[in-house]
């Protein structure tokens, strides 16, 4: 199997600030690897230098066997890049934004017109096509974006977050597009903050941090390492935790915890389902009350706590104070 | 070769989606229009009022000034759309293509230039209206026209360089705003700049505002024996003078611009 993406030991820096602090990654033709982590972990960072819009301060990195730094024209040609704020023009209707991708690429004339109405249709935006982008909701907005990335039919797609911001609907829509690219044989790298989006598409991920590997497997194995799924319960009678605790600790095969001020109680269970009922039969008998009960799988959330022991929301306060310094970096180097 | 004529290719497609731009949002040709008009008016009638300059109506005198700082504003244009590219991470995708890599500079330039056309044309009209009028050949006037749109093409690289430095189309608006008004009106755009003050008066005259507005006015034949200008060589040879900034500011600011294209990280 070829390897279409490969990084090895790339490291940017901005200023004093490490965006990758060495970062390693391999992607197999026609999978789909996913970079999981919060932002600010330098997710775009890499999909900026594996796409050449940036170049890395050390280590290499290949994409569909080229060099990024030696020939990143090369690379151009191969790859489709779909950002995280959808690069389209607002006042151009969606088929002279594809139209205009596809003169860029020199498709031609004739071909560049065919290949942005085909587009149009595969995305489910022909209706639409000749009204200005401004026109356009989040994810139609997305999707258009996704499809300039396509025009050239590139082997390799790199999508930065392309379901943030999009609501339920959009993103399960946005998910199908992805899977049918990826049945077509693409290789892609995308990025997100959803570890389910991940599990629901990639064939890998690596979960990073402070701009360096902190995990790396499918989704099943990240989940194990969390400690799989939880209990998670809420006792209507704060008088009963303890009682709900002893029941609990009976089934779990970890440490009860209690959050939100004692009435919330989480257990990891090696067992799935049938640790909830053997759980909920001894809460019954002994008389606990409850206002919910249920099994909790893994989030990204709980994969950090347990790989960092901070949660992603901690960081953002320094998120913004780094990238700050980071742009304040980057004018002053200019 | 071919990467010259990928780059005129290239070009074309980028140009065109700003002149698509152009027709689909008026208002920044409206609003470029309209001050010009504004200006010509106000002078032309609040100043004309009490300023003479001997031998010409001084209507006459000030549209060449005005086509001046008109042209020289509808440059920052330039700037400021690269800047809202960068923004909005248009700039990112076309880095991502295998585009040339100085076709989005030569189409905003280019593009530019067409706005400054219909910009000059509004203008020319508003001028006749008041009583403007060219009083040489057809062909002297084409070469008036045209100096002053090849020294705003020179302008607009300066403003792209500007534009991809600077955080927001914002910036570049309000930056250019402070730059422009005195280097536009220490010259001799409005008024005749032999009584300014001494320091002034030898900065108007070494001004290309200066040397490209009296090439203007002569070439539009809206001068009179009456009318000498100053004894400087700038001034004296007002075409070439002008034409020699051209020069130097594109060998300058073609390559800075490209350079800053190539590693502008948008934001």
């Amino acid at each position: 199997m070829h390897e279409m993406i490969v990084a090895s030991g790339v490291v940017k820096r901005y200023g004093d600030v490490v965006a990758l602090d060495g970062l390693d990654l391999v992607v197999p033709e026609g999978t789909v690897l996913a970079v999981l982590g919060p932002n600010g972990a330098g997710k775009t960072t890499a999909v900026r230098i594996l796409t050449t819009l940036l170049e890395p301060d050390a280590g290499n990195a290949q994409v569909a066997g080229i060099d990024v730094c030696a020939d990143p024209a090369g690379v151009r040609e191969r790859i489709g890049l779909s950002g995280q704020n959808a690069a389209v023009d607002e006042t151009l209707t969606g088929f002279e934004n594809l139209d205009m991708v596809g003169r860029l690429y020199r498709l031609g004339r004739r071909r560049s017109i065919a290949r942005a109405r085909e587009l149009l249709d595969q995305f489910d935006l022909s209706d639409a096509g000749d009204r200005p982008v401004k026109t356009y909701s989040g994810g139609m907005r997305r999707r258009l974006d996704l499809a300039a990335a396509l025009v050239a039919q590139p082997t390799v797609l790199f999508l930065d977050e392309p379901t943030t911001g999009l609501d339920p609907r959009s993103r399960t829509g946005m998910w199908d597009v992805i899977r049918t690219l990826v049945r077509r044989g693409s290789t892609v790298l995308l990025t997100t903050q959803y570890l389910e989006e991940a599990d629901r598409l990639a064939d890998d991920i690596i979960v990073i941090d402070r701009g360096r590997e902190i995990a790396h497997g499918t989704a099943d194995e990240l989940k194990r390492q969390v400690g799989g799924e939880r209990i998670e319960l809420v006792v209507s009678q704060p008088s009963q935790l303890e009682a709900a605790r002893a029941a609990l600790a009976g089934v779990a095969a970890g440490e009860v915890v209690a959050e939100d001020g004692g009435r919330r109680l989480t257990a990891p269970v090696s067992t799935g389902a049938s640790a909830l009922m053997a759980a909920l039969r001894r809460l019954d008998a002994e008389g606990v009350e409850l206002l919910d009960a249920g099994m909790r799988r893994p989030t990204l959330d709980d994969v950090f706590l347990t790989l960092t022991g901070r949660s992603t929301g901690e960081d953002d306060e320094t998120d913004d104070t780094a990238a700050a310094s980071r742009r304040t970096a980057e004018e002053a180097k200019r | 070769m071919t990467s010259l004529l990928h780059a005129f290719a290239d070009g074309a497609v980028v140009a065109k989606r700003n002149l698509i731009k152009i027709k689909r949002v008026p208002d920044l040709l409206v609003f470029t229009t309209l001050s010009p008009i504004m200006f010509v008016l106000l002078f032309g009638y609040v100043f004309g009022s009490a300023i003479a300059v001997p031998g010409v109506n001084y209507r006459e005198f000030l549209m060449a000034g005005i086509f001046c700082q008109t042209v020289i504003f509808g440059a920052t244009i330039t700037g400021a759309g690269l800047a809202e590219d960068m923004q909005k991470g248009i700039i990112d995708r076309f880095r991502s293509l295998p585009m040339s890599r100085s076709a989005v500079l030569v189409g905003r330039t280019t593009s530019d230039i067409v706005n400054n056309v219909i910009v000059i044309v509004v203008m020319s009209t508003t001028g006749l209206l008041i009583g403007w009028r060219i009083r040489t050949s057809p062909l002297e006037a084409l070469g008036g026209f045209l100096l002053l749109l090849v020294f705003a093409y020179a302008i607009s690289w300066v403003m792209a360089y500007i534009g991809l430095l600077v955080p927001s189309p914002e910036v570049v608006n309000n930056a250019s705003f402070i730059a422009i008004f005195p280097i536009t009106f220490i010259a001799n755009t409005f008024v005749p700049s032999e009584n300014f003050p001494p320091v002034l008066r030898t900065f108007a005259n070494w001004n290309p505002v200066s040397s490209a507005t009296l090439a203007a006015r002569e070439l539009f034949g809206n001068t009179s024996p009456q009318f000498v200008p100053p004894d400087v060589w700038s001034l004296q040879h007002p075409v070439v003078y002008t034409l020699v900034w051209v020069v130097i500011i594109l060998a300058v600011f073609v390559p800075l611009s490209i350079r800053q294209y190539r590693r502008a990280a948008s934001r």
